[in-house]
């Protein structure tokens, strides 16, 4: 086994060799753009990226025709929300979105509520799901978008896709789901879940950074959606620049890898993900499970240790490469948002770890995690004042605090 | 981000962890913090009567690597100073010894509050049992 081990996939994903392999060529020998559409350099790129839009079609049930290659799935979160606000401003200026979404989704709503739109962000419930009486009750006549997330980057906690798009269908409004976190990963499909706009990442499933897509609905309703970057006219209009093709190649086979394996990598993954849960709650008292179980990535495990705090966690864990909600693991100060919409408390939002298991992930590695997160846990909880005071019969949330 | 290496020294072998009899007239106990703001620390010193030095210190924090180390250090620096002196001690002269981050000072303010309170304890203990000065209860060590 290899250290330090890699349990983080849903921050990203290590490029699998095949996808690599078939890279490659198109950095240097078969070099063309993609719009070049007068000589064979030209040609080769534009079926190689061809190719990559089928399969990533494929791997969501859509058309080729529909995927539209961007940046990222930033880029085609941003794409998907600006480019209907602002084509659809007639119609009306309202936008359903969700507390728990991912920053590029939240703060690209702020964006357009400082240029006049009306944004509604759902709560969620103590599974983190939205309820989709939520959803009925705060749709209006303005209402253009709804853009709920197919599944969560922390807690792994899928949404009601289905239903939610089928509340959208019978409003007549568009649907957009950030799926970045499941495409590839659990079966997702563009008719069944009834979307309109559809984003996805390749880094996420193994492919290269810096490349992603947007599926646009062509047929019933016909999406369309008003350009953010502005130039060639490439991809329909929607999104022009010159094709990143080596790029988009990794991303065509890494979907196609996705679509073919997920079935096994599913199966091998939700054992692994299930023997790591029930280890730890073998030698562990009072920690808490962040989320559903059952509506769930079955990659994903979202663990409070109560009493501990996460970055000294990590600290004990230097060799594991996990992520922490804890305040202290990012920049603004603040524990994680999305925790803290669970309404479980901020506490135990700092005491929380995302566990993103992996293609790679193996047997040998997760018992070592626990083993190892074990013995951390233990003996920070011995150096825990709150540990302690607990274990000595006193309520916590009757003390007076002194913030600071 | 990385840790000093004095921080992951403080975090691999912290000092003075523990407690300390919280009713015995001669400890004060701070406890400072909210767990909701993700650190919480108890600080405790015990003071010789008769020569006002702090004899022993103790503490037990939940918070990051740098409050571990902070509140390590600081059990260590109170050792044989008197109240006085480890009124003394400033949260900057922490962040210096530690090399603590910018994002990471309000860990070694946080210990300094966690030393003011300890002796603000002690001294109200103290205060207490002085002839004249009603006593609730007497104080008896716990342990």
């Amino acid at each position: 086994m290899k250290l330090p081990i890699y349990m983080d996939y849903h921050a990203t994903t290590p490029v699998d060799p095949r996808v690599l392999e078939a890279m490659l060529p198109f950095f240097s020998q078969k070099f063309g753009n993609s719009a070049s559409r007068n000589h064979a350099f030209g040609w080769e790129a534009e079926e190689a990226v061809e190719t990559a839009r089928k399969q990533v079609a494929d791997l969501i049930g859509a058309n080729a025709k529909e995927v539209i290659f961007t940046s990222g799935a930033t880029e085609a979160n941003n794409l998907a929300i600006k480019g209907a606000a602002e084509m659809y401003r007639e119609k009306g200026n309202h936008v359903i979105t969700c507390v728990t979404e991912h920053k590029a989704v939240i703060d690209t709503c702020k964006k357009l509520e400082k240029q006049g739109s009306r944004v509604t962000y759902l709560p969620v419930q103590k599974d983190g799901r939205i309820s989709l009486d939520d959803l009925r009750a705060a749709i209006t006549g303005k209402t253009i978008l709804i853009t709920i997330m197919t599944a969560n980057n922390e807690i792994g906690v899928l949404q009601p896709v289905e239903e939610i798009g089928a509340i959208a269908k019978e409003k007549g409004i568009l649907f957009h789901t950030d799926a970045v976190q499941a495409a590839g990963k659990i079966p997702f499909d563009v008719n069944k879940a009834k979307a309109d706009l559809v984003s996805v990442s390749a880094h996420k499933m193994y492919g290269p950074k810096g490349v992603g897509a947007l599926y646009v609905r062509r047929r019933n309703p016909r999406v369309l959606l008003a350009e953010q970057i502005s130039g060639g006219g490439h991809e329909r209009g929607m999104r022009s620049g010159t094709l990143n093709v080596p790029g988009i190649v990794g991303l065509g086979r890494a979907a196609e890898l996705c679509r073919l394996e997920m079935a096994s990598d599913t199966e091998r993954l939700r054992a692994l993900r299930d023997r790591l849960n029930v280890k730890l709650h073998e030698n562990l008292d009072e920690i808490y499970i962040n989320g559903s179980q059952d509506h769930r990535l079955p990659h994903n495990l979202n663990i409070s240790f109560a009493y501990v705090e996460g970055e000294s966690l990590l600290m004990g864990i230097n060799d594991v490469a996990v992520s922490s909600g804890s305040a202290c693991t990012s920049a603004s100060l603040e524990p994680s948002y999305v925790l803290k919409a669970l309404g479980a408390g901020d506490d135990l939002a700092h005491s929380s770890i995302r566990f993103g298991l992996g293609r790679w992930t193996t047997e040998e590695e997760v018992d070592y995690v626990v083993e190892k997160l074990t013995s951390v846990v233990r003996r920070l909880r011995e150096m825990s004042p709150l540990y302690e005071m607990v274990k000595e019969g006193v309520d916590l949330s009757k003390m007076q605090w002194v913030a600071h | 981000m990385a840790y000093s290496d004095k921080v992951i020294d403080h975090y691999e072998n912290p000092r003075n962890v523990g407690s300390l009899p919280k009713n015995d007239a001669n400890v004060g106990t701070g406890l400072v913090g909210a767990p909701e703001c993700g650190d919480v620390m108890k600080l405790q010193v015990k003071v010789n009567p008769d020569t006002g030095v702090i004899d022993d210190a103790k503490f037990k924090t939940f918070g990051c690597g740098s409050a571990i180390a902070s509140s390590s250090l600081a059990t260590e620096w109170l050792k044989g100073k008197t109240v006085d002196q480890a009124l003394a001690i400033k949260n900057t002269d922490i962040v210096a010894e530690l090399s603590l981050p910018p994002v990471k000072i309000h860990c070694s303010v946080l210990a300094e509050d966690a030393i003011k309170a300890a002796i603000a304890d002690y001294k109200k203990k103290q205060d207490e049992l002085k002839p004249g000065v009603a006593t609730g209860q007497h104080a008896q060590p716990t342990a």
